[in-house]
């Protein structure tokens, strides 16, 4: 089984409906299974229409709570949080949104007063959609350890591509370079990183690049809505070459990925056009490049 | 004044909004502005700005160091850890900087007084001017994890390196996780910009119930590229008396501008009476005129 996680560093530079399209085309050729690990703002499945199978509840953390009943207003558990969850000089009540769930209060105390909880941070989902199994989850807002949602997430999704016999678990990830992105990538075969002719989504390649380079994973670009800047694409196909970095696709801008966006389709389901068109050839490069051998050689002959 | 710039979904256009309202405002000397990027992890304000950093700070956090020659073992630092970044192994005690979230018990807690703390640096802070704009940013280092203590000290130390201004513009990263609610904490009114498409809709609709209705923040609503897409922010919006503050076209010339690192309200004058007027319109909802 091949994993490949869909990263941008940028947010809405089209990871979501790359992912779909992907998805989509890969489901006619090899068993697919799928993951959303944007657990804060999930829409893959807006996409696949998933028909959920399974609803869990995740509790990605504790939260601390104090027994005013016991309490004696030492202040010790203010003192050793570093989290501003608890303010100085009392009544002394935990602030949830601040606690990190560390329990540093809770070994600090020397009267017993404080409990930890589980919080129930969010839920995930494993559901049935028109590429494959999908495993997606949705933060409650606010809630800590995103990141382990997103380990969550994944793992279920290896786990049941593992026992589907799937060729490929196509990983939809978060933007940004920072924990719930070290989740998400962390032991896949690829990172297909999505960027846009713009600077910021040229600076931010870099960083997801370099992140993607830290903890040693192969990584391919793949420029969308390449024709907004021509002269920034190819700015950007030439630093990926000079760096050794793979340039697997260039995607036009066309109107068609949006209307599939609100049609609620991979937009290679909807249109031939030319959005659609590159998809295709995408998705047979990565094929050709990063499926693993056993699974797609021919017959020797 | 602070108003944060959310979204819930990326790449709506809160970088957009945030540094065409800070140079407009201060171009027309409605307010003098300070715009802080909190969006740590792909920081971008500064590709359309020309700022001159004065100040550079770095951002480190406490990690436990263990000290071989006392430590006996007992695994009770691995015990108390509520973020598995200790762990006993064959009598030894291995220690994952990634997990570490600084919370300081396992030195609390160890018996031996065997663990000290020592700096792991996360980032840098970086704080100056970009003509007018008195600018601060927070850059994590690429490979670390931890967004939210860098956003916290990016408001912190802004306090001390950037003049007092009459409006302190937060510029946040994408989500709805910790590192927005870190962003958002003591604004007195967030912009939330969406696009109108269903992922739009529904990443609009959790951030509204985190600023709106965990945090308690004023909100209202940026909707950008209209013309494209379809009509449920607009319901969403009108169904929940959410406020639309602007509505941005699609408009290949901001997209033409914004790809090469124009200040589209530079390159698109036309859209500043525009920016002025929504300004005006969060102070009157604030009915607290600065």
């Amino acid at each position: 089984m091949t994993e490949w996680v869909v990263l941008s560093g940028k947010g809405g530079t089209g990871k979501t409906s790359v992912a779909a399209a992907l998805a989509h085309l890969a489901s006619q050729e090899v068993t697919v299974a799928l993951a959303d690990a944007d657990v804060d703002a999930a829409n893959l499945e807006l996409v696949l229409s998933p028909g959920v199978v399974e609803e869990h509840d995740f509790s990605g953390g504790q939260v601390a709570v104090i027994d005013p009943e016991r309490c004696t207003s030492c202040g010790r558990c203010a003192e050793v949080c570093r989290f501003g969850a608890i303010p100085l000089g009392g009544p002394y009540a935990v602030d949830a949104l601040a606690c990190e769930g560390c329990a540093a209060c809770y070994y600090a105390c020397p009267v017993g007063a404080i409990r930890t909880e589980d919080q129930l941070t969010g839920h995930w989902y494993r559901s049935d959609s028109l590429a494959g199994p999908l495993v997606h989850a949705r933060l409650r807002p606010g809630k800590e350890n995103s990141g382990k949602l997103v380990m969550q997430v994944k793992m279920t999704a290896r786990g049941l591509a593992v026992r589907t016999g799937a060729d490929l678990l196509l990983v939809d990830g978060p933007p940004g370079i920072g924990c719930p992105v070290i989740a998400a990538a962390s032991g896949a075969n690829l990172a297909l990183l999505v960027t846009e002719p713009t600077v910021s989504g040229r600076h931010d390649l870099e960083r997801i690049l370099g992140t993607a380079r830290h903890f040693r994973v192969p990584a391919a670009v793949c420029v969308n809505k390449a024709d907004l800047s021509l002269s920034l694409t190819q700015e950007i196909e030439s630093f990926c070459r000079d760096d050794g970095v793979p340039v697997v696709g260039r995607i036009p801008f066309d109107e068609d990925v949006v209307k599939a966006v609100v049609n609620r389709r991979p937009v290679t389901m909807t249109s031939s056009g030319p959005a659609a068109e590159a998809l295709v050839g995408l998705w047979r490069n990565l094929r050709d490049e990063y499926l693993v051998e056993e699974r797609r050689a021919e017959p020797a002959a | 004044m602070r108003i944060a710039i959310a979204s819930g979904k990326g790449g709506t256009g809160k970088t957009l909004l945030a540094t065409g309202l800070a140079r407009v405002l201060t171009d027309s000397h409605k307010a003098s502005v300070s715009l802080l990027d909190c969006d740590v992890e792909e920081p971008n304000d500064h590709l359309f700005l020309a700022v001159e950093v004065e100040q550079v700070e770095t951002v480190s956090l406490p990690v436990p160091r263990i000290d071989a020659q006392r430590c006996k073992a007992c695994g009770r630092c691995a015990q108390v850890c509520a973020f598995h970044a200790l762990a006993l192994v064959r009598d030894k005690v291995l220690f994952f900087p990634q997990l570490c979230h600084s919370c300081g018990s396992c030195v609390l807690q160890c018996p031996e007084h065997a663990i000290a703390e020592v700096a792991r640096p996360l980032g840098r802070l970086e704080f100056g001017r970009a003509g007018e704009i008195a600018f601060g940013q927070g850059v994590l280092e690429v490979g670390q994890a931890m967004a939210t203590p860098l956003i916290r000290g990016l408001k912190e130390r802004a306090a001390e390196h950037l003049p007092e201004c009459a409006l302190t513009l937060l510029d946040a990263p994408p989500g709805n996780a910790c590192p927005v609610v870190e962003t958002l904490r003591g604004a007195d009114y967030a912009i939330l910009v969406t696009e109108p498409t269903p992922f739009g809709l529904h990443d609009l609709q959790i951030a509204v119930e985190l600023a709106g209705r965990e945090l308690g923040i004023p909100i209202g609503v940026v909707v950008n590229r209209v013309g494209l897409g379809d009509r449920g922010v607009e319901e969403y919006c009108e169904a929940t008396d959410l406020q639309v503050l602007l509505r941005l076209p699609f408009d290949r010339r901001i997209a033409e501008a914004y790809a090469c690192g124009k200040l589209w309200v530079d390159a698109l004058p036309e859209y500043r009476a525009e920016l002025l007027a929504l300004y005006e319109r969060v102070v009157e909802l604030k009915g607290a005129l600065l």
